[in-house]
């Protein structure tokens, strides 16, 4: 047994000067470069980052939350990065149209990991909104933000979270004040953007106080034919009584690594709406943890994922049910094609008297192709007997008979299979509270099986 | 139109159709009758090609071209179509959505344009009003939450909006109450015209009522054992299949 210990700590080892060694050289040799283009109140929280970051490494499959994707290969890969906050030449205006336009939305971005701040949409917000680059921001409301910066994201549980927050510099933030109503939706486009392979490391904070509401939409895309690696990390703090929903959309290539956290605590009688969706990626890691922490606090969690070739999407999610009388429904849907891999694991924690707790989690998938794979795991825990809780999970195959029942009617297999991997993930983007987004998104994903998306304009790699 | 010539089809490697001989021509109604398990299902499916079964022997033309080798949607495309015993339940697909693609499918085939969205809403409303089927209904998802009544009549509904020129009804009378069969029948015979011929797979008499065929087969055991005009069904009607049965035997 000790031997065996001993080798998997070389092992252990030999992979820490793979991959980690060269996060933690970069930190060691440019620690000043970073804390000098961002701000302090981030700056704050590096030291204790790093260490943590030093101690768990990255996470292994043999640990639960990770068993499907292996993450310390994603990052052993030399990427540059851009501590030094050079500019990026490239108007996103200009270059850049996102698939989902006309919407009527504010449109923000944050290229690689900077805000960009040269134009900014017409039109002001509510007042006593704040939004914009979280570097700025830090530096203009220092208080405010160190009040919730680094809050939720703990880094002593988690390498990756450690590693962001360990060289984050920049990023979004939002604040709405008490009892505002952001009415006009606000979007935020990611853009990866460079000419060698590339890594960044970009940071969001939002905050809404008592009974405030907002919708962001959040699209990621990939410019450049090189390969990206991007971590986020999300904080969503939503006050009693607030409304948030937050819309993530990726349609990024096959050469991008995505890392997702996202951290979300609810207070009394909030209402949130998370839906993650993978159009098209490379591998994609989503980790989403809500905290319900005060009654009668509801969420929805939904995702779902349309991948084919050797695309990757590992989501795994956990709600938290602290308190009674919370809500939480939870929806996942995966089509797999070709020799595409989908992970879901959700866990949903009924604490000890949070009595009331009505919880509802689904997982549903289709393999296309008997090369696809799909790993499910849903947990339930509880620790209340007063409750209604209930999980299910299924993977399948599309409907023989509906296919032949629509060949009946003329309509061509291909068509009739695609129409019914349509009519799988609708379900999805139907609860989706933005109309002009869903419109958009039922176009988008019929292109996508159509393989009509345009992923990212100028973009070769994944073209067959 | 529909010439079948000595077909054999198995499902699962077990023989199911030994042998069918059957004409049809423009403008006519042939009723296939049988007791249960005699092949009446598996000859409709056997014809719009249903991949579950396979055939061993003997042809099938249809306007002259072998329909066999065609797809089931070039079937359909051809002119073929079924309404089914059961129709599926599509959840997710609006029949908007299903029948849109379907008419412009049938289109495309044959070399026209796709109709506009206005050109579509317009037919849809047309024929709605054959089988006096809810818009309620057409704004759904395909069959799903439809009674067995409302599926039928949706079946009769989507007959309508691809004027096949051959309509095989399988079992349409089964399930259904006597208001909605009259419905149903009614629709299939505003449909009818001199070019466009129906075969009526039914256990019972009581849907020739109101379709009266031209021509009554029997369908015992895999083959067509007895063929007259419409006074056979109401014999049948009377006297069940024994007798049938006791004639092939001795």
């Amino acid at each position: 047994m000790k031997e065996k210990d001993s080798e998997e700590d070389n092992h252990k080892k030999v992979r820490m000067m793979k991959a980690e060694q060269q996060y933690i050289d970069l930190f060691t040799q440019c620690e000043d470069m970073i804390n000098g283009h961002s701000a302090e109140v981030m700056s704050r929280l590096r030291r204790q980052a790093f260490a943590d970051f030093c101690r768990l490494g990255f996470p292994t499959r043999k640990q639960e939350r990770y068993k499907y994707t292996d993450m310390a290969k994603l990052f052993e890969p030399d990427y540059g990065l851009n501590l030094n906050r050079l500019d990026i030449p490239v108007n996103p205006y200009e270059v850049f149209r996102c698939d989902v336009p006309n919407m009527s939305t504010a449109l923000y971005f944050v290229v690689n990991d900077a805000f960009y701040n040269r134009a900014l949409p017409k039109g002001h917000l509510p007042e006593g909104v704040i939004l914009g680059s979280l570097k700025e921001m830090a530096e203009l409301y220092p208080e405010l933000v160190a009040k919730y910066y680094g809050k939720l994201a703990d880094t002593s549980k988690d390498g990756i979270v450690a590693l962001n927050t360990m060289l984050a510099q920049d990023g979004f933030f939002l604040y709405v004040p008490k009892g505002v109503v952001v009415e006009k939706p606000l979007q935020l486009v990611n853009i990866l953007r460079a000419d060698v392979n590339f890594m960044a490391n970009r940071r969001v904070l939002i905050i809404l106080e008592e009974g405030a509401q907002a919708k962001l939409l959040v699209c990621d895309h990939a410019m450049n034919s090189v390969d990206f690696l991007a971590t986020q990390v999300i904080e969503v703090y939503a006050g009693a009584g607030s409304a948030f929903d937050l819309y993530e959309l990726e349609e990024t290539h096959n050469a991008t690594v995505r890392c997702s956290n996202l951290f979300v605590q609810q207070e009394a009688d909030s209402n949130v709406m998370l839906n993650g969706m993978t159009l098209h990626n490379g591998i994609t890691r989503n980790t989403t943890e809500v905290t319900l922490t005060g009654r009668g606090a509801e969420i929805s969690l939904l995702g779902m994922a349309i991948e084919d070739k050797q695309q990757r999407v590992d989501n795994n999610t956990f709600i938290d049910h602290a308190v009674p009388d919370c809500k939480s429904y939870e929806l996942f849907k995966y089509v797999l094609d070709d020799s595409a891999v989908g992970a879901f694991a959700g866990k949903v924690l009924v604490r000890e008297g949070a009595q009331h707790t009505s919880s509802q989690q689904t997982n549903r998938n289709l393999c296309a192709t008997r090369e696809a794979h799909m790993y499910t795991q849903p947990q339930l825990e509880i620790y209340a007997d007063d409750v209604k809780c209930s999980h299910g999970a299924t993977i399948g195959q599309l409907n023989e008979n509906a296919l032949f029942y629509m060949q009946q009617r003329g309509i061509p297999q291909k068509e009739a299979r695609l129409l019914l991997m349509f009519a799988f993930v609708n379900e999805v983007i139907d609860e989706i509270r933005l109309e002009a987004l869903k419109d958009r998104l039922h176009r988008l994903v019929e292109k996508r099986f159509r393989g009509e998306l345009n992923k990212c304009q100028g973009c070769t790699l994944c073209k067959e | 139109m529909l010439e079948i010539k000595d077909l054999h089809a198995d499902i699962n490697g077990k023989e199911i159709l030994k042998g069918i001989n059957l004409s049809v021509k423009a403008g006519e109604v042939h009723a296939i009758m049988g007791p249960n398990g005699s092949g009446k299902s598996t000859l409709s499916n056997v014809l719009v090609g249903h991949p579950s079964y396979e055939v061993t022997k003997g042809t099938v033309t249809f306007e002259g071209k072998d329909l066999l080798t065609m797809s089931p949607e070039d079937r359909s495309h051809e002119g073929l179509f079924l309404s089914f015993q059961y129709p599926v339940e599509i959840p997710g697909v609006s029949m908007v959505n299903f029948m849109r693609t379907a008419v412009n499918e049938q289109r495309k085939y044959k070399g026209l344009p796709a109709l506009s969205a206005s050109e579509f809403l317009k037919l849809m409303r047309e024929k709605r009003a054959v089988v006096e089927l809810d818009t309620k209904l057409a704004n759904r998802s395909v069959n799903e939450g439809f009674s067995g009544g409302e599926k039928k009549r949706n079946e009769i509904f989507q007959m309508a909006m691809l004027e096949p020129k051959l309509s095989i009804l399988d079992e349409t009378d089964s399930g259904l109450d006597i208001d909605a069969l009259r419905i149903v029948a009614e629709g299939v015979n505003k449909l009818k015209t001199p070019e466009t011929s129906v075969l009526v797979i039914t256990h019972y008499q009581r849907l020739l009522d109101y379709i009266k065929p031209d021509v009554v087969h029997v369908l015992y055991n895999g083959r067509i054992v007895k063929t007259a005009g419409p006074e056979l069904a109401l014999e049948l009607e009377e006297k069940g299949y024994d007798w049938i049965k006791k004639e092939l035997e001795d």
